[in-house]
């Protein structure tokens, strides 16, 4: 059995992590892999959003221990994982992340990485790095601040305890929390309702979001019109009004 | 060791007996840890599907052993918090948790924390002569074990202020007059009623009981909007359960349902 399993269900690409006698351990092969998938999905005409699931105890526990350990500071340098999270992290079209169970370290890190989380109500979150003497080295300390706040990110990296969903809901790190045996039938709910929008208004959206992160104000508003002004370009911008006016479901084609 | 928890496992019920009879059943640190065990086999195995927690000798249980606690009055404050947190707190969190019906059936005194334990299982019979007393306030301890959550919840607010402010003794009638426990029986029933009705739960569907349990849980802190939704998504995962199929198939060939728990 392949520790990453790849299925479509419509418009929607699943990927389940599937390294249970790791608790799902984010080792550098399954992170590759969870890269290439989403690479073929960006240029695959036929996806419009994806939803990265684990198994109903474990999103995932961590990254490898073992390959870690055997890193010095030379080969920790040169390590590949950032260029694997960064291709990651250019997936260009909606990324959900339905969370049951623990979240921990690198699986935390994945669960920040995406665009919404929906979460079962066992889901637990935190960064335990602390504990074994290093710290979160794939956006941990700077994801997770922007979505919870200075005191309690600071809380779960200085501590390395995990929260649970409720003050992960409450603090903005999860959109959603449902009973456990219903998180990933309700992400792909979520999902295939973001996915029967226009793709390249989904593509401009979560590109404005996205920097929201990286620039000021003042420029993000600005880059936020030149987005809008782009779609307007499009036929399906077209389709979306002419349907909304006329009352029927919109057929859009991706341009 | 000693054996102050008592359990074993016949036609799906686990019967569960605090046994410190000569010190009326109260909890100590080795017994607590005892009780700890026999929930984690409860709440591992699926042929157990009903829990039946009672006391031997002529207590339920005292709450916690004072005896085992430093009470020097002259020596340094004791930490009380450390073990509500270490055991009195995870037991009623796993109690409330565990997916299938918890009964207490209480057949003495039930104090302290022993009331309050009792008092929080899913359903509660208890002995004509037993009774409850929240005893932490003629100590200067306030009612743990659930018990503040608990009592305002099944007595009432005025009720509960005066049970836990007074810690007087009450009846196991009064209780039930106050809604605050299933079923009061004669002493000598109590053994037979309890196991029959821990029995009966064991045949039904566990899981859907179990989804009740929860459900009923969670209505205590959410509004009637959320409560829906709990109910759709609830009723969306029962009814794909063996046992809902179960039911319907037994309704319609009129025949008695053999449900699974499942």
């Amino acid at each position: 059995m392949s520790e990453l399993i790849v299925a479509r269900h419509e418009r929607v690409l699943l990927l389940t992590l599937n390294r249970p006698q790791a608790r799902n351990a984010l080792n550098n092969a399954l992170l590759e892999q969870i890269a290439s998938e989403l690479e073929k999905a960006a240029r695959d005409a036929d996806i419009s959003a994806c939803v990265i699931f684990g198994n109903d105890r474990f999103f995932a526990a961590g990254a490898d221990l073992n390959e870690m350990a055997a890193n010095d500071m030379p080969a920790t340098l040169n390590d590949i994982r950032p260029r694997l999270w960064a291709r990651i992290d250019a997936f260009n079209k909606p990324l959900i992340a339905a969370v049951n169970g623990y979240a921990l370290g690198a699986g935390c890190e994945l669960v920040l990485l995406c665009d919404t989380v929906v979460a079962g109500d066992n889901a637990r979150f935190g960064l335990p790095e602390i504990t074994l003497g290093i710290m979160p080295g794939a956006g941990g300390t700077q994801r997770l601040i922007r979505s919870v706040g200075k005191a309690l990110a600071s809380r779960m990296v200085l501590t390395g305890e995990a929260i649970d969903v409720h003050q992960a809901q409450q603090a903005g790190l999860v959109s959603d929390v449902y009973p456990a045996g219903l998180t990933l039938e309700y992400a792909l709910k979520l999902a295939k309702t973001i996915a029967r929008h226009s793709p390249l208004a989904l593509q401009a959206a979560k590109q404005a979001l996205r920097q929201s992160q990286e620039v000021g104000l003042h420029a993000g508003l600005q880059q936020e019109r030149q987005l809008f002004t782009l779609l307007s370009a499009t036929e399906d911008r077209q389709e979306g009004i002419n349907a909304f006016l006329q009352k029927r479901q919109p057929e859009f084609k991706g341009r | 060791m000693d054996a102050f928890i008592l359990s074993h496992v016949e036609q799906g019920v686990m019967t569960i007996t605090l046994n410190r009879p000569e010190r009326l059943n109260s909890f100590n640190d080795v017994m607590h840890q005892q009780l700890a065990e026999c929930l984690k086999q409860a709440e591992r195995d699926d042929t157990i599907r009903c829990l039946l927690i009672t006391g031997a000798g002529r207590g339920f249980c005292a709450g916690q052993d004072l005896n085992d606690r430093n009470v020097d009055p002259n020596g340094p404050a004791p930490d009380l918090g450390m073990s509500v947190e270490r055991f009195y707190n995870p037991l009623v969190r796993r109690l409330a948790k565990l997916p299938k019906p918890v009964i207490a059936a209480v057949n003495g005194v039930a104090a302290g924390a022993g009331a309050t334990l009792a008092l929080g299982c899913d359903m509660v019979i208890a002995a004509r002569s037993a009774n409850f007393v929240m005893a932490f306030s003629k100590l200067g301890l306030v009612p743990d074990c659930g018990g503040t959550w608990l009592l305002p919840r099944t007595a009432g607010r005025a009720r509960a202020m005066g049970l836990a402010l007074l810690g007087d003794k009450m009846s196991a009638e009064q209780a039930q007059q106050w809604g605050m426990i299933w079923q009061v029986v004669d002493d000598a029933e109590l053994a037979d009623t309890s196991l029959t009705l821990a029995r009966h739960l064991a045949t039904q569907p566990t899981y859907g009981l179990g989804l009740i349990k929860q459900a009923l849980l969670a209505s205590e802190t959410h509004t009637l909007d959320q409560q829906l939704d709990i109910e759709r998504d609830f009723q969306r995962m029962a009814g794909r359960s063996d046992d809902y199929r179960e039911g319907v198939s037994a309704f319609l060939a009129k025949r008695p349902p053999q449900f699974s728990g499942k």
